[in-house]
């Protein structure tokens, strides 16, 4: 069914489809509008959920593994202060291996108070064991979040997928939505390790150092299993749905001699100034990283490469250049924009690529010039 | 129920637990979970709990233990509840935390979980420190107790949970003792009758943190009552009643110095710290007393 809807409601959309059985959340700036639509669903019975309205994102994440580990599909979505509030359970989430799905809607942390769009929030989360997928369009909201729910409860994964889009510039912009009929898409949940009263366990009790390190191991292990789990269930979408979607989406990287790497809305700008380029005979090309982890292999050998962050790490760089200057060879033009949600158009992404210094770091805005 | 005979036989408590000898705590759980019976799961924050069920891959608890970060056991709760009667299944989820996790760095999701009628039981085990850690202050301790963070005595006064929990009405909240077994056995059964949030206080008198020898912890418990320093009732549908042993104790109350003076967290305490502790132990008995003649 073709409808008109913000990225939020794509979510809420999509939520609505796949039937948690509980559903806890606290509203935040830009995500609330996620947990008022899943409210009024649940509240106008499309929607057969428990809808816990929790008293903050520290319980709404408890509430969910609470709810989780009796094998019960669990959903919820926050954002920025909301995400790093619940920092501790979220790794409590992927080590007691809970295959629970969270929208988070990326914003700027503070100080000072900044509603706007930025990656530092999720990235922060880098190390805890979540399964991250950054989307940069409506649809592409509503298709990752159907399909975290199928990732996540995969038996080889047992993780749980952050489902990241850009706030405002995605959350809140209307664009066109083609629903799907689920069908047997997302097959009905089986948590092997759920609660079973005539099976007493103790979960995430004392674990000595000889158990501990491979529960690790096992949560590696399972990201590593995650690629393929992925690129199955992206196949599958693709065949039933007519969408495709990969770890990356590239657009005119083939013979590209420049790439820009980002993530999120800001890809799609690049596309725009991809375009640009090659009309002034600039062979550029754009790689948008959906997921950021798993962390793909990317093929950028021989390239030159601009990478945008919408985020940084202090004392060290941008996040997602570091990944890349971590994983290939290549130097990177380190381009560090949108930070805030400073508008970042595709001619400034443009003016990036021509005036680029491979080697370098460059603060939008902030230095003298490209 | 009248004696400690009627109590089942069946245990959920096995053989070796890591607990300290004399522990309060795993007594009074033992109770818990006879009363609960086997269609039950606990719910455990950081707390001497989580350490006396065993070490991985072994337990000691013969029912499902989930244990969760120190200040999220009524919000997992909450979420277990929730799920299980999604499911259509009445398991009973019981909350089993430590003073800290309750009165302190759980506060906030016990509040939450309370107003939002979840059906749960919350029970908080309260050995007046942070036990797990070798005994440091919580807002549990009482007034002139030494604790590794409070070595001069405490100089601040117990917080009142129990009037916290009362500001969310539940429909059921009482407070208990594992020196009254059966007293705690029927509390426990009677709230798990309850659809929505109740909540049950234990005292858990600990040797190595109150600085009793092992073998006193029942006594403890005993003189804790008698002295009037812990008051045994319930209070269903907000109607108080004051629970038989405390009943006796408020007609003719055991002096105070019977309490303190076995405990070496109470040495050295100066009489005028006695006296505050006194005079506040007679204005809650009365206090106690005149609501629940209240009509």
């Amino acid at each position: 069914m073709k409808k008109i809807a913000t990225g939020n409601k794509a979510v809420a959309e999509a939520v609505k489809q796949v039937i948690p059985g509980v559903v806890a959340a606290y509203p935040i700036t830009p995500q609330t509008e996620i947990v008022e639509q899943i409210a009024e669903f649940v509240s106008s019975g499309e929607l057969k959920s428990k809808y816990i309205a929790v008293e903050s994102e520290h319980s709404a994440m408890a509430a969910c593994i609470g709810a989780s580990i009796t094998g019960t599909r669990t959903f919820t979505a926050t954002s920025s202060h909301g995400l790093l509030y619940m920092h501790e359970m979220t790794n409590w989430a992927a080590g007691a291996r809970l295959p629970i799905v969270m929208a988070n809607v990326n914003r700027s942390l503070g100080p000072g108070w900044n509603i706007w769009a930025e990656h530092t929030d999720a990235l922060q989360e880098r190390d805890t064991g979540w399964l991250q997928v950054y989307v940069s369009s409506v649809q592409e909201a509503y298709d990752a979040t159907l399909m975290a729910f199928r990732i996540a409860e995969h038996n080889n994964v047992l993780l749980p997928v952050m489902v990241n889009l850009d706030g405002f510039t995605l959350s809140h912009i209307m664009q066109p939505l083609e629903t799907v009929n689920l069908g047997d898409f997302i097959p009905p949940l089986h948590l092997a390790h759920a609660i079973d009263v005539t099976k007493p366990t103790a979960y995430g009790g004392l674990t000595g150092p000889d158990q501990q390190f491979r529960f690790r191991w096992d949560i590696e292990r399972s990201m590593r299993d995650s690629v393929k789990v992925i690129e199955e269930t992206e196949t599958e979408f693709n065949k039933r749905f007519g969408r495709k979607y990969g770890f990356t989406e590239d657009y005119c990287c083939e013979d590209a001699e420049v790439v820009i790497v980002s993530m999120g809305t800001l890809g799609k700008e690049a596309e725009v100034a991809v375009d640009l380029l090659r009309k002034e005979g600039i062979k550029a090309g754009s790689m948008r990283l959906r997921w950021f982890r798993p962390f793909p292999k990317l093929d950028l050998e021989g390239k030159q490469v601009v990478v945008i962050d919408r985020d940084y790490s202090f004392g060290r760089g941008g996040i997602l250049a570091t990944e890349i200057m971590a994983q290939t060879r290549e130097a990177v033009f380190s381009v560090i924009a949108g930070i805030g949600g400073q508008e970042v158009t595709y001619d400034d992404i443009a003016d990036f690529v021509r005036n680029r210094r491979i080697g370098e770091e460059f603060w939008f805005g902030v230095s003298d010039r490209v | 129920m009248n004696t400690i005979a009627e109590i089942p036989k069946e245990e959920y408590i096995l053989k070796c637990t890591s607990a300290c000898a004399g522990c309060s705590d795993s007594l009074a759980l033992r109770y818990v979970l006879k009363a609960a019976g086997p269609d039950t799961t606990l719910v455990v924050p950081a707390c001497c709990t989580s350490v006396i069920q065993g070490i991985y891959p072994n337990t000691a608890f013969n029912v499902p233990v989930y244990n969760i970060a120190f200040g999220a056991a009524a919000a997992c709760a909450s979420g277990m509840s929730n799920a299980f009667r999604a499911a259509g299944k009445k398991t009973n989820v019981i909350v089993y935390a430590g003073d800290g996790g309750t009165l302190d760095i759980g506060i906030q999701a016990m509040s939450g979980a309370f107003e939002r009628g979840t059906d749960f039981l919350y029970i908080c085990y309260d050995n007046e420190a942070y036990g797990n850690t070798g005994m440091q202050r919580s807002s549990g301790t009482p007034l002139g107790a030494k604790t590794t963070t409070t070595p001069a005595g405490k100089t601040d006064a117990k917080k009142d949970i129990d009037a916290i929990i009362a500001a969310h009405n539940p429909p059921y909240q009482a407070t208990a003792c594992a020196a009254y077994p059966q007293d705690l056995f029927k509390k426990v059964q009677k709230a798990l009758t309850f659809r929505g949030p109740t909540f049950i206080h234990i005292l858990a008198p600990c040797p190595p943190g109150w600085r009793y020898s092992t073998e006193k912890s029942v006594e403890m418990g005993k003189l804790a009552v008698k002295t009037g320093m812990w008051v045994l009732w319930e209070r269903e549908y907000g109607k108080l009643t004051i629970t038989p042993p405390s009943k006796a104790a408020m007609r003719k109350p055991l002096p105070l110095e019977d309490y303190l003076a076995p405990q070496g967290r109470f040495k050295g305490i100066d009489t005028k710290t006695v006296e505050i502790i006194k005079q506040r132990l007679a204005k809650n008995l009365a206090k106690l007393a005149a609501e629940e003649a209240e009509p």
